[in-house]
């Protein structure tokens, strides 16, 4: 019972703010290029559905596939700088400027980088770069965080380099690395997204060029059909890493 | 008498960080199979003078004696110390997998160990399932699960409630005495509960609250291990005096 009523609420919230919308949009007759009732908005989900659900995923696809890279480089950076003090203090500020430069400034960059008729592979690329951080930041913090004396037993049996990596801190690391991958996840798909926005030229057709092509266009319930797939798609992926860290994680509880 | 065999050997052993009063001086010698209990206040340098022992501590100067045996030591940490992924067995196990045994053996090998401890029913159980007197059982069975012959155990009662206290003690005495006839074990514990640490020692040592120095090294009477009913014995309530005695003497030096 309380279950269903904390699955409900939210639900009931959503649909009333919809009500309320579609009747404000009718009574106050608003220009459907302004803001469409939703009634409008569903039907151009429901007319579009075919090349929104291709958009979707295109840009799922874009988004994975960055993830994945950021995964690698940045679970793999961060495992070979955690063996070596320098080598973090060598790493860490060009990590941190990575971090903090806007991805926007950089794209026109990589998208002569990777070709104008390449434009997927720098829109998966600028995602990645942008998932990056969360990762190598939580896995290096994850293995540095195992408890001292811990690190004092394996001291005191003479553990090797690998077997410390391997038998404690890399399974310290896992909570602090899902928990990276949480935000790396949404970072990429607005990393796919606003890559798209800039390299802009319809090469990647996801639910960027959509949206962009709906805006130029004035239709705005087709624009809005668009937001509501990206927002659904941003939802998907942050249960799935969610389930995911429940499995992985159900046994230290 | 005969000089027993040396366990382990402080010797002018200073320990001195940036920032924190240096500790020692220290000297301290450890025979084979002796009991001994290191007392003394909080900041005495205690648990220092216990990682000293293992190898475990950084020396400024003197030395730390060792003599090379394939036994090896065992350490109980205040807190269970346990890796919170892996269950029991995989957890009493690790030294024995770090020093390359077979997992087999390791496995059957940390399976006695739990079972002398009392947990041969909990092989599986997680730490999170554990009670916190359970899980200082698995920290006590990894300790010992290499046989080794310098145990080490750091205020291993301080975070129990008195009752699971007062059971692990029970059963720390048995399993050490039991250890104690097959391997000439050396066990030194750190308490700061001066009755505990007369009825379980043969030997109390109280350190000065200063510097970290032997302040007082008091033999107690009778051999071990010592029955329940000897907290009764005057001779108990006497040697439980000198140390307090002397534990407070210890602490008056604080400038």
């Amino acid at each position: 019972m309380m279950r269903l009523r904390q699955t409900l609420a939210p639900l009931l919230l959503i649909a009333l703010l919809l009500l309320v919308w579609e009747v404000a949009c009718r009574m106050l007759a608003v220009p459907t290029y302004v803001l469409p009732p939703p009634s409008a908005v569903a039907v151009a989900l429901i007319e579009h559905a075919p090349v929104l659900a291709a958009s979707a995923l295109q840009t799922f696809w874009m988004a994975l596939q960055a993830l994945i890279v950021a995964v690698v480089l940045g679970g793999g950076i961060a495992i070979a700088v955690s063996l070596s003090d320098a080598a973090e203090r060598a790493v860490r500020p060009l990590a941190v400027t990575l971090q903090v430069t806007p991805i926007v400034a950089i794209a026109p960059l990589v998208l002569i980088w990777f070709g104008l008729d390449n434009a997927q592979g720098a829109v998966v690329a600028l995602a990645a770069a942008v998932a990056f951080f969360p990762l190598f930041s939580g896995v290096l913090t994850g293995l540095k965080a195992a408890d001292p004396d811990l690190e004092r037993l394996f001291d005191l049996y003479r553990a090797t380099r690998l077997q410390r990596l391997v038998r404690l801190r890399l399974p310290t690391a896992v909570p602090y690395a899902l928990e990276g991958l949480r935000v790396a996840a949404g970072l990429a798909v607005i990393g796919a997204v606003v890559a798209e926005f800039v390299s802009g030229s319809g090469a990647a057709q996801g639910l960027a060029w959509r949206l962009l092509e709906a805006g130029n266009r004035l239709r705005t319930a087709e624009l809005l059909a668009a937001l509501a797939c990206l927002a659904a798609l941003g939802l998907m992926l942050n249960a799935v890493v969610t389930a995911f860290e429940r499995a992985v994680l159900r046994h230290r509880r | 008498m005969a000089e027993p065999a040396l366990a382990v050997q402080l010797s002018g052993a200073v320990v001195a960080y940036p920032g924190r009063p240096r500790i020692g001086p220290l000297d301290l010698t450890i025979g084979t199979g002796e009991v001994v209990a290191l007392v003394g206040a909080s900041g005495a340098g205690k648990s220092t003078a216990l990682r000293l022992m293992a190898g475990l501590e950084r020396l400024d100067t003197g030395t730390v004696e060792r003599p090379a045996t394939d036994a090896g030591t065992g350490f109980v940490f205040q807190s269970p110390t346990l890796m919170p992924w892996a269950n029991a067995v995989t957890n009493v196990a690790l030294p024995l997998d770090l020093a390359g045994v077979s997992r087999d053996e390791a496995r059957r090998r940390a399976s006695d160990a739990l079972t002398a401890v009392g947990l041969g029913e909990r092989l599986t159980a997680r730490p999170s399932q554990l009670s916190g007197g359970m899980a200082m059982r698995v920290s006590l069975a990894r300790a010992l699960v290499t046989d080794p012959d310098l145990l080490l155990l750091d205020e291993p009662f301080a975070a129990l409630d008195s009752i699971t206290r007062r059971g692990l003690i029970e059963d720390l005495h048995r399993v050490w005495h039991d250890r104690r006839a097959k391997v000439p074990v050396a066990i030194v514990f750190v308490t700061h509960d001066v009755e505990e640490a007369v009825y379980l020692a043969g030997r109390v040592v109280v350190l000065s609250a200063t510097d970290g120095r032997v302040a007082a090294d008091i033999a107690t009477p009778g051999p071990l291990p010592r029955p329940d009913r000897w907290r009764l014995d005057p001779a108990y309530r006497q040697a439980v005096e000198t140390v307090a005695e002397a534990l407070e003497a210890s602490m008056e030096t604080r400038p």
